[in-house]
């Protein structure tokens, strides 16, 4: 990895990141086709079984040929509904699914990410941040 | 230094910037009262963990009550010491501290001596809210042979534990547990015996409730004295004649030689000796130890190790063996003065009186309580009998004159008994630091120049800072010497050695503040350290006062050479006289 | 991909429920089969809006149209403008309070922020484990920007106009703290973050790092400029091992980067941060007990003055703040310290992570501007209380905050009237309370907590709690005088005011508040013995209805103290002298004949 030497080697590697998604790791896929999919993995998520949920997105992402990246993320601070898990399809504004098990995640994959059809559960955000 | 205008109680008083509130107070007359905090000036000794809240004062624009032991002034302070407020926190704080206290006071051995008595009664609690089965601490209660822990009487003030660590660097009590809980203890709850403790018992000497207090073997005295087949002869060291007067309401630094002697006889004791005579004899085998090693050093001899550390006192002896083991083979072979006696009375003393050992019983008066671990010590018992039977303090000698209904003020003065009474004023002052190393000094500049000494006093060795240096000229053949009391600064000399950083060829050490004045079992100073300079003081008025002030001048001490140890260091005194150290590694 | 064009969001939060978004489910869809648009559109229930006094709440995406009051006879005339002909409903859409401005897109509602996420802003939205995601989001710029634009001087000036005050609780003004460390002049200085949260039921500390634990390494590093540190030390509880490990992957991220290290960013400036693990204790949050501790001493506090600025860790100037006041600092770098003051209200500036617990529709962690009322914050973002039951109290600040009522829900929250309304903002737990909680018991619950974590260094917090704990408990169990009630008080507010730190400084605040509060409940459990919510076991009368009373003899046969005598098929009855209040006759009678009191 280089070191960043200066702010400006920060700038320059600011906007080399900014899209946000490796795209070596992906191959020859266009961004803007490429699902990203976060996974709420704090401690409280894990504990409501995130880990689960991120194994069995995996798995279904993988086994359906999606395009999609998965990651994990921190608290988004909805502990009444815990697994959370964030979709964002490309043209569309994020989605955040609340008590997401397994059986939910691949529901989401079948009928959200590749149908667009919604699926009970969904947290509607209910905050601004300063970072959006 | 910067000076600092506060008001306190409406008196404007001018102190030294980072003088505490609570002791501005002090300088204009107001006693804020306290419990946790105490301070030997003189030693640089200071217990301030605030924990207590009892000293608690109203400062001018803060939220809450501060407490003063541990609050500095600052410019412009205005404070109040004795408000509604204030004086309702301090009585209800003390009420919950007697809420979680056996209420013994009765029958309690700190009776009278207790802070936390003290206290109650100067802020007049003359009633505990109770509530209905609320809990109280108890503790499993340790004993050993020299110190008791009955912990349902720890208040948390944490004085031992300061001693034990900071002052002691021995680290054998600590808080342990948490909140109602809390408590010192040694790690793991084990009991003392397995801990490092060294029996200094310094941590007895601070407690302010009876939660730390002596093994009490006044009983056992008391029924050897009734016994009349047993022949009870008893000794007393130095450090106790200037310090028992206290007790009896005498100020802080009178000797009380002659009535000490007078009370022991009217105990019942069948001859009251002097463990100064025994000093006398420390001085011969060590110092004859330490001419030998310094010969020999000088000489060239490499199986020389300099340099000689002193072994009188018990808890330095138990230091050095559970923190330097691998340094033995340093301190002098020498057994205490309390240890020579014993082997001499029982000896030789009981030879000439025609008593079986087993008849004769060895008590032994001393300022110490780690003297009772140590006639405890297996080496030194024959056939399970003790040298020294019994050892009690000061305190303990104070609490057997006024049970036996002696008037101990108006006594009329007595000497000692012959022959193991007579002694020097080197012997005497064993009793503070510098004193054991100056006894040896006078001795050994006799021995190896072969010249009289012009001046016997050694001021240069003398003094109540911890650590001390010195150079002694030995008529040419400067002679390098250490000085240290409580067992923290002896660590930083050991450390000092162990590191090249000292060059040292004898060095004394004394595990209390100022030697045996500052024993753990003298009369409670309360955190006066007045009260041990004054000691300190009277030690040298005596030494002063006597005709023959170097040991090997002690008529009986060559008497007893020639009749019957032959020469220092010969095979008889080795016998009796010299002992070996074990590696009591804890951890 | 998609064959819907809209979707239909209906809140199926509790409070939207109670107001029949249920059916109004079902009529929209029946609506859309009815009107032949069911290929085209979707409806879907939701989690809570948090907005549940206008519920039933329908969001339609994606235009973000957001209507108010939805009755289900309102269906046929959504699907009919809205999803077929894409007109709004101008009715059923939110006015704004205050403008009367009807909003179209939910976007510029003003409902959107009361919730402004500063120290969470990355939480949630980057990969914790990945420093470029952080970098994505402006990470390290605010370094970058104090290391080459502005002296120590300067950017601790920034700060201090800002107004930021630390969110551990105390409240006080970080740029003043900083600058005491910076001015005490010494050849090492350390940075210490203390992430040691001990609140029962406070996780933001937590929440941040491990959601974004860049923002405390970067804010450290700022901190370490500032006060001439090269050295930084985070004090993390052990029980946060995943906090820790990413925390540690953090670390070794910037490292790697050389955003920690020596010359970071081409400067001269030197700074590296280690973990260090506490062990859980309460008393650990505070400063000068945190500090023993990671010096390998018993965790207990000492008196301050001296502060650590003056004399922290190994007697040099240590500057200590919190996991969440470090996680404001780069972002007031950033967008400047007017941004920042611009948020909150006159004395608390920017905004407060809460974790919001309780007796609360929407448990979670939330960050609210300063000023925001505890109405707002309970029945708006918190959904209201559960079961529709009626609000009583609110906790805040943790164990040794202070029970506040309905009379403060209006009062603006920040550092200063939550104090002067006998509470404390503390870390940010708020705990909520229904009508079934019985406030003598509640305050008996946090001195147990309390007593628990005592360290027993002060006599007060060490005796006084215990006593204080034993005495609530003897109310509770119906033994109490009014005497009692007396000794309470005094003895509480003799630890508030003679104990050494902040735990025992705050530990009798939940006593106080609820006497202040709910003094006739204290009364009642003291005079007529008995317990109004009906919570304390001991104070519970059982009686037997005569009338419901079949003689089935059930009851007899389930209590262990024989209190209850009768003939068979007779009514029976208790013994009030033997009975125990166990409440094993009331639960196994089939007829409903027995009452409590």
């Amino acid at each position: 990895m280089n070191k960043i030497k200066s702010l400006d080697d920060l700038r320059r590697m600011k906007q080399a990141v900014e899209s946000g998604i490796d795209i070596r790791e992906k191959g020859d896929v266009p961004e803007e086709k490429i699902v990203q999919i976060r996974v709420a993995m704090a401690t409280c998520g894990i504990a409501a079984g995130a880990r689960d949920t991120m194994n069995a997105l995996i798995e279904k992402v993988n086994k359906d040929n999606i395009h999609a990246v998965i990651t994990q993320g921190g608290c988004m601070g909805y502990c009444y509904a815990e697994p959370t898990v964030e979709v964002r399809v490309p043209g569309k504004e994020p989605v955040v699914f609340g008590d997401v098990d397994t059986k939910k995640a691949a529901e989401i994959i079948d009928k959200y990410v590749k149908d667009g059809e919604l699926v009970e559960g969904i947290i509607p955000m209910n905050f601004q941040s300063i970072n959006q | 230094m910067e000076k600092i205008k506060l008001t306190i109680d409406n008196t404007v008083v001018e102190v030294d910037k980072g003088t505490t509130v609570y002791a501005a107070a002090k300088q204009i007359g107001i006693n804020i009262p306290v419990l946790c905090y105490m301070r030997l000036e003189h030693m640089g000794i200071e217990n301030k963990p605030a924990g207590c809240r009892v000293c608690v004062v109203e400062i001018e624009g803060r939220k809450n009550l501060a407490p003063s032991c541990s609050t500095e002034c600052m410019e412009g302070m205005v404070v109040k010491t004795h408000t509604v407020r204030v004086i309702n926190a301090r009585k209800t704080v003390l009420e919950l501290i007697l809420s979680d206290h056996p209420k013994d006071c009765l029958i309690c051995s700190k009776n009278g001596q207790c802070d936390l008595q003290t206290l109650a009664q100067t802020l007049g609690i003359r009633e505990v809210h109770s509530v209905e089965n609320a809990e109280v601490s108890t503790y499993r209660k340790d004993y050993s042979p020299a110190l008791n822990r009955d912990m349902d009487k720890c208040v948390m003030c944490r004085r031992c534990e300061m001693i034990c660590n900071k002052v002691q660097t021995v680290g054998a009590l600590n808080a342990i547990n948490r909140g109602f809980t809390a408590v010192v203890a040694p790690a793991f709850e084990q009991d003392l015996v397995d801990s490092p403790c060294t029996f200094c018992g310094q941590c007895v000497a601070v407690c302010p409730t009876a939660a730390l207090t002596e093994f009490d073997d006044t009983k056992n005295v008391m029924q050897a004295l009734a016994d009349p087949t047993k022949t009870v002869i008893v000794q007393t060291a130095p450090a106790v004649r200037v310090a028992l007067g206290e007790e009896f309401g005498m100020t802080p630094g009178t000797i009380v030689t002659g009535k000490l002697v007078t009370a022991l006889r009217r105990l019942g004791f069948d001859k009251v000796f002097d463990t100064d005579f025994a000093a006398d004899l420390t001085i011969m085998e060590e110092g004859t130890e330490l001419l030998d090693r310094i010969t020999r050093f000088i000489g060239g001899d490499k199986s020389v190790k300099l340099p000689i550390l002193t072994s009188c006192c018990p808890a330095w002896v138990n230091f050095f063996e559970v923190y330097y083991p691998t340094m033995l083979d340093i301190p002098s072979t020498c057994r205490s003065p309390q240890q020579m006696f014993g082997a001499v009375a029982k000896t030789y003393y009981a030879d000439k009186l025609g008593v079986k050992r087993e008849d004769m019983v060895v008590v032994s008066v001393m300022p110490c309580l780690a003297k009772k671990y140590e006639c405890d010590r297996d080496e030194f018992k024959v056939n399970g009998n003790p040298d020294v039977d019994y050892s009690i303090s000061t305190r303990e000698l104070a609490n057997l004159i006024r049970a036996f209904n002696i008037n101990f003020a108006s006594l009329p003065d007595e000497d000692f008994d012959a022959p193991l009474g007579e002694s020097t004023g080197a012997a005497v002052i064993f009793g503070t630091t510098g004193g054991v190393i100056e006894a040896a000094v006078r001795t050994a500049y006799e021995v190896f120049t072969g010249k009289t000494l012009a001046k016997v006093d050694f001021t240069e060795l003398r003094g109540l800072e911890g650590i001390r240096q010195a150079t002694i000229d030995f008529n040419g053949t400067p002679i390098n010497i250490g000085i240290a009391h409580q067992l923290g600064n002896a660590r930083k000399l050991l450390d000092g050695i162990r590191n090249g950083m000292y060059n040292f060829h004898a060095i004394e050490i004394m595990a209390c503040p100022g030697g045996c004045i500052g024993g753990a079992g003298q009369p409670l100073h309360h955190g006066n350290s007045g009260i041990i300079k004054a000691r300190h003081e009277a030690i040298y008025r005596e030494d002063a006062g006597k005709t023959l002030r170097k040991s090997h001048e002690n008529p009986y001490i060559q008497k007893l050479y020639s009749e019957f140890l032959g020469k220092p260091m010969g095979e008889n005194a080795h016998h009796l006289l010299h002992t070996h150290y074990f590696d009591k590694q804890k951890i | 991909m998609g064959q819907y064009k809209m979707h239909l969001l209906v809140c199926g939060g509790t409070g939207c429920r109670a107001s029949e978004s249920a059916r109004l489910v079902d009529v929209l869809g029946e609506e859309l089969v009815k009107q032949g648009l069911e290929k085209d559109a979707q409806v879907v229930t939701t989690g809570c809006f948090g907005f549940c006094e206008k519920g039933p709440i329908v969001k339609i995406i994606p235009d973000n149209t957001f209507y108010v009051h939805v009755m289900p006879e309102d269906a046929a005339e959504i699907v009919a403008e809205h999803v077929l002909k894409g007109r709004r409903v101008a009715r059923l859409l939110y006015q704004d309070p205050n403008s009367g401005e009807t909003i179209e897109d939910s976007k510029h509602m003003g409902f959107y922020q009361k919730q402004l996420r500063i120290a969470l802003r990355n939480c949630g939205f980057i990969d914790p484990e990945c420093i470029d995601e952080y970098i994505a989001r402006d990470g390290y710029a605010a370094l970058g920007k104090v290391l080459t634009e502005y002296t120590p001087e300067q950017a601790i000036d920034i700060l201090k106009k800002s107004g930021l005050r630390g969110r551990g609780g105390a409240g006080f003004p970080t740029g003043i703290k900083w600058e005491i460390a910076a001015k005490n002049a010494a050849d090492q200085k350390y940075v210490i973050c203390n992430a040691d949260e001990g609140d029962p039921g406070a996780f933001m500390d937590r929440s941040i790092s491990e959601g974004d634990p860049h923002s405390v390494l970067e804010a450290m590093a700022i901190n370490g400029y500032c006060i001439g540190a090269n050295k930084g030390f985070i004090y993390i509880r052990a029980e946060y091992p995943l906090a820790i490990q990413r925390l540690e992957i953090a670390i070794r991220q910037a490292r790697e980067y050389g955003l920690l290290g020596t010359g970071i960013l081409g400067s001269d400036f030197d700074f590296d941060v280690e973990l260090r693990y506490g062990a859980g204790a309460f008393v650990c949050g505070e400063e000068t007990a945190l500090i023993h501790s990671m010096e390998g001493e018993r965790g207990e506090p000492t008196v301050k003055p001296p502060f650590p600025a003056e004399s922290g860790y190994l007697g040099k100037p240590s500057n200590v703040n919190n996991v969440e006041t470090f996680a404001n600092v780069p972002v007031i770098y950033l967008k400047g310290p007017e941004w920042f003051a611009s948020i909150g209200n006159e004395r608390s500036k920017g905004t407060k992570v809460f974790a919001l617990a309780g007796k609360i529709n929407n448990v979670g962690l939330i960050e609210v501007p300063m000023g925001i009322t505890l109405r707002e914050v309970i029945y708006e973002i918190g959904g209201g209380i559960k079961d529709g039951k009626k609000f009583k109290a609110v906790q805040t600040g943790g164990p040794s905050g202070g029970c506040l009522t309905e009379k403060h829900l209006d009062t603006p929250i920040d550092f200063d009237n939550l104090l002067a309304s006998g509470s404390m903002m503390g870390s940010g737990g708020m705990i909520v309370m229904d009508e079934d909680d019985c406030m003598p018991a509640v305050a008996k619950y946090y001195l147990e907590f309390t007593v628990e974590e005592s360290c027993g260094k002060c006599a007060p917090c060490r005796v006084g709690n215990k006593r204080l704990h034993e005495t609530l408990e003897k109310i509770c169990e119906g033994k109490g005088t009014e005497a009692d009630l007396d000794y309470l008080r005094n003895l509480s507010s003799v630890i508030k005011d003679t104990s050494l730190c902040g735990l025992g400084q705050t530990s009798p605040n939940p006593v106080l508040s609820t006497l202040d509060n709910f003094w006739d409940e204290y009364v009642a459990h003291v005079t007529t013995r008995t317990c109004p919510s009906g919570r304390c076991k001991a104070l519970l009368h059982y009686s037997i209805d005569t009338e419901k009373c079949t003689g089935c003899t059930a009851c007899v046969r389930v209590c262990s103290t024989a209190a209850i005598t009768g003939e068979k098929r007779q009514p029976h009855v208790i013994h009030q002298d033997k009975c125990i209040h166990c409440g094993a006759c009331f639960d196994k009678c089939k007829f409903a004949a027995i009452n409590v009191q």
